[in-house]
């Protein structure tokens, strides 16, 4: 029994010349598991997370959450998109409030849970700032508190660590693992960084150019409990060079083409 | 597709206007038809042309002068970077005030009559234009004028070849928006103290309870008013687009 | 920065020294103007005798009424609008020409339609200002993010949620803008119409006081509402300018 599941899914943008953007594709994702999605650029990375996240309808195919198929953004799905989707009319406090506020919870909940994800995403001295006053990477740790906030049992994050310099971005990944494995939720993380999917995932699927489909699914075999650490191994340099090896083409046909 | 939509936003006009007409009856309204006739009968009429002059000839010297003296005033504030920044606020403050408020001020300097007028027109022209005039020399691109000095060019070339063609869309706004505001201006005073002209006329109609001149002469007015500033406006996007 | 505002106060104060210096001197006859110090002490005495005070809350309520149903207007009209680009392209030219049609034009008409009581004026003040706010309305809503309203979705927000939690609050400091417009014309419109012809109203005993060669009283009246109307203006300009900065990015 899969968590999601992806039958034969296409998705063609309509419009004057019409746009092939996904697919056919298949994909099964197991309860708890952390998938990444990497590919080459325009290669429909992005649409697939809207259709399995339910803000795009297949143009063909079915797509399944839980066993029931998806129509619309069904209940217990959460989103980090690649831009900055912080509201800046809210401090960061009320901005990860805004979800759980909505669900009646009494409030005195909602400051307790909402007080633990800023904790838990170190947003602690900046509670009551706006995000306009915060840095890139910040605001999406507001992004992400958020999206936690509500306990959602599928994360889909589209290149969340997008802006951010390459430390940082590893020590993200670390805080993201921490998130998974204290949330249990499954996780489908869409990056054009190798060596972030690589490090991450349980499963890498790497994607085509477009019309997107995955080349191949690689499993990595790390355990649970890993972190940024692991960068170092041996096999962690496999992984990298076998994924490469399959991207690279597609990368020079998506430049081609781009 | 441009013309259709103005076309059918005038018809959509004329409908609500029929049926309003049908609900209000003849004791405050009449028809489109009936009101495009008479404004007809009295365009035509002898008697109403020198009070079109009236209302025309104001306007023109108002306009002229608020452009003149806009620009002049806009124009160097735009230049010198410090004066500008010190009179903005200023010629804000004076765009949101009621000017009608300063209308009795000008019939005592002036008295009643055409100077009083054409000091209205132009009070309510001068603001914008300078404004606009202001922003416009003010956003002009530096690396022009850095090119002009790398070239050699004289004041004259500069200003003409460069300076006037980078500021001429903005200060076209600005122009066009004084041609509105000083047409209102204009009107404005001859329906508070005037004895002729077609704001008078306006306010005589009001006082007869002549509806159908009432209606005639606002349609005039304001097919007048919004004609002109649909052309001016095709001319302003024509502008701005070669910019 | 702040070497300009000296310079501005400056500037005002050397002005109106200026008009005292040649009024005292009779260079500009008291007929026509009388010096700034005797405009001020007339206000101070009018307000404390409460001669006007009706005049001025007739005023004022006319004008609040007018920038209330402006903004409900507005703001309504401006959201629907969004919603319904057909539409919006269809008035797209009544949007253009809007300020330059002579709104007081309307006026007399009103009056014959509605007779000689508020309605009228608070009909010119609310005109001139609901298109601001349908402008300014509209330009908000149109830059929210597309991210934002996938987040809505993703939250499950509904249309009517949507507008109230996501693109109104984005939009509010455009919104804002709009609000600060229609406060400035529906004072325009109100006092302007007070001005033609009423019965009532800061205007109209100005109109009043000229016809009647009360110089005090007029210039009392005059200085009144400029004070009024900068003082307004500017604190919301501020207050607008504060908003925008704490969306700096945004």
């Amino acid at each position: 029994m899969s968590h999601v599941a992806l039958r034969g899914v296409t998705r063609v943008y309509p419009g004057k010349t019409p746009v092939h953007a996904l697919g056919p594709l298949d994909l099964e994702l197991a309860q708890g598991e952390f998938f990444a999605v990497v590919g080459a650029s325009f290669s429909g990375k992005s649409t697939l997370l809207d259709v399995m996240a339910g803000l795009a309808p297949p143009s063909s195919g079915q797509v399944f959450f839980e066993e029931k198929q998806v129509q619309g953004v069904p209940d217990g799905i959460g989103v980090v998109f690649q831009e900055d989707a912080s509201f800046p009319w809210l401090t960061v406090h009320d901005n990860i409030a805004f979800g759980l506020r909505r669900t009646g919870a009494p409030e005195a909940e909602v400051a307790a849970q909402v007080g633990y994800a800023i904790e838990f995403m170190g947003l602690k001295e900046f509670a009551r700032a706006y995000p306009a006053q915060l840095s890139g990477g910040m605001r999406q740790r507001v992004c992400i508190a958020r999206t936690l906030v509500l306990k959602p049992r599928l994360i889909l994050l589209d290149e969340p660590f997008g802006a951010l310099d390459q430390q940082t971005r590893l020590l993200m990944g670390d805080e993201l693992l921490r998130l998974w494995r204290e949330t249990g939720a499954t996780i489908l993380l869409i990056t054009h960084s190798l060596d972030e999917a690589a490090m991450l995932a349980d499963r890498v699927g790497v994607m085509s150019a477009r019309p997107g489909r995955f080349l191949e699914l690689i499993a990595t075999g790390w355990p649970r409990g890993r972190d940024s650490t692991i960068v170092a191994s041996e096999s962690f340099g496999k992984l990298t060079s076998r994924i490469w090896t399959l991207l690279r083409g597609e990368s020079l046909r998506a430049m081609g083409h781009a | 597709m441009k013309w259709r939509d103005p076309l059918i936003l005038v018809f959509l006009i004329v409908i609500l206007w029929q049926v309003l007409y049908a609900l209000i009856g003849d004791v405050a309204l009449r028809s489109p038809a009936t009101t495009a006739h008479n404004l007809g009968t009295l365009l035509s009429d002898p008697r109403f042309l020198p009070h079109i002059n009236e209302t025309a000839i104001a306007f023109a010297q108002g306009f002229a002068i608020a452009v003149v003296v806009g620009l002049l005033i806009g124009v160097p504030l735009g230049a010198a970077r410090f004066a500008g920044e010190v009179a903005e606020p200023i010629l804000v403050a004076l765009y949101s005030i009621p000017k009608v408020t300063l209308y009795p001020v000008i019939l005592l300097i002036f008295g009643i009559g055409m100077p009083a007028k054409v000091a209205f027109g132009a009070i309510h022209g001068i603001v914008p234009i300078s404004i606009f005039a202001m922003n416009a020399v003010r956003n002009i691109n530096p690396t022009h004028l850095r090119t002009a000095r790398v070239m050699r060019m004289s004041f004259l070339d500069l200003t003409l070849k460069i300076l006037l063609p980078a500021a001429l869309p903005e200060i076209a706004t600005g122009i066009r928006v004084g041609f509105s505001l000083a047409l209102i201006g204009t009107l404005l005073g001859e329906m508070f103290g005037s004895q002729r002209g077609l704001g008078h006329l306006l306010m005589q109609a009001m006082s007869l309870h002549n509806i159908e001149r009432i209606l005639a002469l606002t349609l005039l007015l304001v097919v007048f008013a919004a004609g002109i500033n649909a052309l001016l406006l095709a001319l302003d996007r024509r502008l701005h687009a070669r910019a | 920065m702040r070497n300009a505002f000296i310079v501005r106060i400056a500037i005002v104060v050397v002005a109106v020294g200026l008009l005292e210096l040649l009024c005292r001197l009779g260079v500009i006859p008291s007929f026509t103007m009388i010096p700034p110090s005797a405009m001020a002490q007339s206000l101070w005495s009018l307000l404390a005798s409460g001669r006007f005070s009706h005049d001025i809350a007739a005023t004022l309520a006319n004008v609040g009424i007018a920038i209330v149903a402006a903004m409900l207007a507005g703001v309504a009209l401006g959201t629907a609008l969004q919603g319904w680009p057909a539409a919006r392209r269809t008035l797209d030219p009544l949007f253009a020409t809007y300020y330059a049609v002579p709104m007081y034009a309307f006026y007399p008409l009103l009056i014959v339609i509605f007779g000689m009581s508020d309605f009228p004026q608070i009909a010119i003040g609310f005109l001139l200002a609901v298109m601001a706010v349908i402008i300014n309305t509209l330009n908000g809503l149109d830059r929210v993010p597309a991210v934002l309203l996938k987040t809505a979705r993703v939250h499950g927000l509904g249309f009517v949620q949507e507008a109230f939690h996501v693109r109104l609050p984005y939009a509010a400091p455009y919104v804002f803008t709009g609000f600060k417009l229609a406060v400035a014309y529906s004072f325009i419109g109100v006092i302007g119409a007070e001005f033609i012809t009423s019965s009532r109203g800061i205007g109209y005993e100005i109109s009043f006081a000229y016809n009647n060669f009360d110089n005090p009283v007029m210039y009392a009246m005059i200085l009144f509402i400029l004070l009024l109307v900068i003082t307004v203006n500017m604190s919301l300009h501020a207050w607008e300018r504060r908003l925008l900065s704490r969306r700096r990015r945004a």
